[in-house]
C-alpha cells in the first residue's frame, strides 16, 4: 500500500545527514539505477558541481530512453467553479472574487477545442474545479466524448473520483489523469486545505491507483513545490511514483513540477523552490526513474524551459491560458496562476527544431489507447 | 546483391528506426545517401490529420515500412495496433515490439509470441523484437516469423554486442533470417553484428542522438556492408598465439 511505502520512505528521509561529501554525490551521480536513498541524497545536494553532472547524465539518459522528441499538449480549463478550501489556490473558495465562476457550455467547449485542433494540437489537458455538482461527472464525460472527436489522448485535471467513475471518463474517451498530492505532509495538507471534499488526503493518494485499476493508462503526479518542505514533498512524490511504476509497470507515468506562483490567500510559499533546486529536483527524478515522462508547464518562464530541453523533459505544454475558455475567444479574466510563458505553439515549435529537438504533438494514435 | 526477406528482395542489410529522430525531414537525404531500404515508424505516433511535421511525408517510395507497436503492453494490444498500422501505412510489415519493463525496456518475449501467431494468421509479415532466446526463435519460426529481431544490448544502451553467445547459436539454428536489433552504439558494433552472421542489423538511437544523424548513417551502413563481406568471404579463426613464421618444429623436419 501507498501508505505504508511513504511511512518507509519517512523512515529514509528522517535518517539522512546532510552535508554528504561530494566524492560520495558523484559515486551517487554515477551509479547505473538509483534507490531511493540515493534519489533523496541528490535532492538534498546543494552543490554545483554535483548539478552539473547530474545534467550530464540526465541528458544521456534522457537521449536514450525518449530520443529527440518533446511531446507538446495543451490545457484547456472548462470550469471554475469550485468548493473547495485550498489556501494556496486562484479557484479557491476562501477568497473573494471579483468576477462570476464560469464554466463552459457543450457549444463553448466545441468552439475551444476547434481552435485548439487548428493550432496543431493533439494531446489536451481538461481541467475543472473541484465542484461536484457543477462540473459533474457526467458533464466531464460529456466534455471528453467531444474532446476525443478531435484529439487522440485526453488527460483529466480534476478532482478525484471513484474507480467506478474514472471508469466512466475511460470509457468516454479519456487516456490518462493528472493529480497532485500538493504535499505529502498530513498535517500541512489537512491545514492548507479547510474544506471540502479535497480534505481528505488519502482519497486523493490513492486516486492514481483507482485511476489505474479502471484503465487509464497514462498518470502524471507531483507536488506543488514551496507549500510544505519542498525536498521532502518532492522525495515523496519520486517514491509515489516508483511505487507506482512497480505495481503498474504498463502504466505510461510522468510527473510535474508545479513551484507555488502569487494565487489564492497564501502570499508566497514556505520553503521556495529557486531554479536552482528546481532544476535540481527534475534532474534527481531523471536519474533516479530513467523512463518517467517529464512535463514543464507555462508557470515556468522561457528561458527556464527551452534550457530543460534535453535535460530530462519530455512534455511541455504551448500557448497555454489558465482561464476558463480563451482560446477561440479572448478572455481577460484572471487564470488559475499566472502565465510565464505566453509564446505561441509555432514559436515553441521554432525553438525546440533551434535546439535539434523534434516536436511531437500525438502520443497515442486514435485507436489504440 | 540482393537478398530476401519478409518476401522482398533487398540490397542494403541496414535497417533504421524512426522514432528517436529529431526531425523527420532528415530521412530522404540519409535514404539516398545510405542506400537504406528498411525504416521502422512506430504506430502510435503516426497521426495522418497532423498540420505539422508527418513521417509519412517524407520516407521515399521504394522504401519499406516496417510498422513498430511500441507502447503495446501486451498481445492483444499489439495486434490491435499492428492492424491499426496496415491501415495507416498500406504496409503489412510489423515489428512486434512488447513491452512492460520500465527500466531496462526488455521485450516480453511470450506475449510477442502470442501477437506473432495470431499476426501471421492474418497475413502479415511478423517480425518480432525478442531478448535472445533460441528456444524462443525457434517457436518464432515455427508460427511463421518473416524475421526474428534478437537485442544486442538493452534498447538505447549503446553497447554494442553484449551477447555473442546467445545471438550465435539463433544465427546458426533457425532458417528464417535473423536480423540483431538494439544496442547497437557504434560502426563497430555494426560491423561485428554482420561478421556473426545476422541477415541485417536495425539502429535508431545511435543515429538520432549522434551530432550529426545523416553522418552516423553513413558510417552504420557502410560498416555493416564491410562486416556482411567478412562474413561472406569466411573470417578467419582467432588464435591464441601469434604464428610464427619459421615453424617452432622445423628442426624436426631438417634432421629427416
Amino acid at each position: 500500500m501507498i501508505q505504508q511505502e511513504l511511512r518507509e520512505a519517512e523512515a529514509i528521509f528522517q535518517s539522512h545527514r546532510t552535508p554528504v561529501n561530494r566524492e560520495e554525490l558523484m559515486a551517487t551521480v554515477s551509479k547505473d539505477f538509483l534507490n531511493r536513498a540515493d534519489y533523496l541524497k541528490l535532492l538534498a545536494a546543494d552543490d554545483m558541481e554535483v548539478l552539473e553532472r547530474m545534467a550530464r547524465r540526465a541528458h544521456d539518459i534522457t537521449e536514450q530512453y525518449f530520443g529527440k522528441v518533446v511531446l507538446l499538449y495543451v490545457p484547456l480549463y472548462l470550469s471554475d467553479f469550485c468548493t473547495n478550501g485550498c489556501l494556496y489556490c486562484g479557484y479557491s473558495t476562501t477568497i473573494d472574487k471579483p468576477y462570476k465562476r464560469k464554466k463552459l457550455g457543450i457549444e463553448e467547449m466545441r468552439a475551444e477545442m476547434e481552435a485548439l485542433k487548428q493550432n496543431g494540437f493533439d494531446s489536451i489537458l481538461l481541467l475543472t474545479g473541484g465542484d461536484r455538482k457543477r462540473s459533474s461527472v457526467q458533464y466531464i464525460a460529456e466534455a471528453v466524448r467531444i474532446a476525443s472527436a478531435y484529439f487522440s489522448e485526453i488527460i483529466l485535471e480534476i478532482y478525484a473520483l471513484t474507480q467506478d467513475e474514472y471508469r466512466i471518463v475511460l470509457e468516454s474517451g479519456a487516456s490518462g489523469l493528472t493529480i497532485y498530492q500538493e504535499t505529502y505532509d498530513r498535517e500541512l495538507y489537512d491545514k492548507v486545505h479547510l474544506y471540502g471534499e479535497k480534505k481528505n488526503y488519502d482519497f486523493r493518494l490513492e486516486a492514481p491507483e483507482r485511476a489505474i485499476e479502471a484503465g487509464l493508462k497514462h498518470i502524471n503526479i507531483g507536488s506543488l513545490l514551496g507549500l510544505g518542505s519542498a525536498v521532502r514533498d518532492m522525495f515523496m512524490a519520486g517514491v509515489h511514483g516508483d511505487y507506482l511504476q512497480r505495481k503498474y509497470p504498463e502504466v505510461e507515468l510522468c510527473f510535474s513540477y508545479p513551484r507555488i506562483r502569487p494565487a489564492g490567500a497564501v502570499s508566497g510559499p514556505e520553503d521556495p523552490v529557486d531554479d536552482v533546486r528546481f532544476v535540481r529536483f527534475i534532474l534527481a527524478t531523471r536519474l533516479f526513474l530513467p523512463r518517467a515522462g517529464i512535463s514543464i508547464s507555462t508557470r515556468e518562464n522561457a528561458s527556464t524551459r527551452d534550457n530543460l530541453v534535453g535535460l530530462g523533459m519530455t512534455r511541455m505544454s504551448a500557448g497555454s491560458r489558465t482561464t476558463v475558455g480563451g482560446y477561440a475567444t479572448a478572455c481577460s479574466r484572471p487564470g488559475q496562476f499566472d502565465i510565464d510563458d505566453e509564446r505561441s505553439v509555432n514559436q515553441i515549435v521554432d525553438m525546440l527544431q533551434i535546439r535539434g529537438y523534434r516536436p511531437e504533438f500525438t502520443n497515442w494514435v486514435k485507436g489504440i489507447a | 546483391m540482393t537478398y530476401q526477406i519478409g518476401g522482398r528482395d533487398l540490397k542494403s542489410r541496414f535497417f533504421i528506426g524512426s522514432g528517436k529522430l529529431p526531425s523527420y525531414a532528415i530521412i530522404p537525404e540519409m535514404v539516398e545517401k545510405t542506400g537504406i531500404e528498411v525504416i521502422t515508424v512506430a504506430v502510435r505516433r503516426i497521426n495522418p490529420e497532423t498540420r505539422h511535421e508527418n513521417i509519412m511525408d517524407y520516407i521515399p517510395g521504394h522504401c519499406v515500412i516496417m510498422v513498430n507497436t511500441s507502447g503495446a503492453r501486451n498481445a492483444g494490444e499489439a495486434v490491435r495496433i499492428a492492424r491499426i498500422g496496415r491501415e495507416l501505412t498500406g504496409s503489412d510489415w510489423i515489428k512486434i515490439e512488447v513491452e512492460t519493463d520500465a527500466k531496462y525496456l526488455l521485450p516480453d518475449n511470450e506475449e510477442t509470441l502470442k501477437a506473432t501467431e495470431i499476426l501471421v494468421g492474418e497475413g502479415f509479415m511478423v517480425f518480432p523484437y525478442i531478448s535472445p532466446d533460441l528456444v524462443m526463435a525457434k517457436k518464432l519460426a515455427k508460427a511463421g516469423a518473416a524475421a526474428v529481431m534478437p537485442l544486442a544490448a538493452p534498447i538505447g544502451t549503446n553497447k554494442g554486442i553484449t551477447c555473442a553467445a546467445l545471438l550465435k547459436p539463433i544465427i546458426n539454428e533457425i532458417d528464417i533470417p535473423v536480423i540483431i536489433d538494439a544496442g547497437i552504439g557504434r560502426p563497430s558494433h555494426a560491423a561485428e553484428a554482420m561478421e556473426l552472421g545476422a541477415d541485417a542489423v536495425l539502429a535508431n538511437t545511435a543515429i538520432a542522438t549522434a551530432p550529426n544523424p545523416v553522418t552516423m548513417a553513413i558510417a552504420m551502413a557502410k560498416a555493416v556492408e564491410a562486416g556482411r563481406m567478412a562474413f561472406e568471404m569466411g573470417l578467419l579463426a582467432e588464435k591464441e598465439f601469434a604464428d610464427a613464421s619459421s615453424p617452432l618444429t622445423g628442426f624436426l623436419r631438417r634432421a629427416e
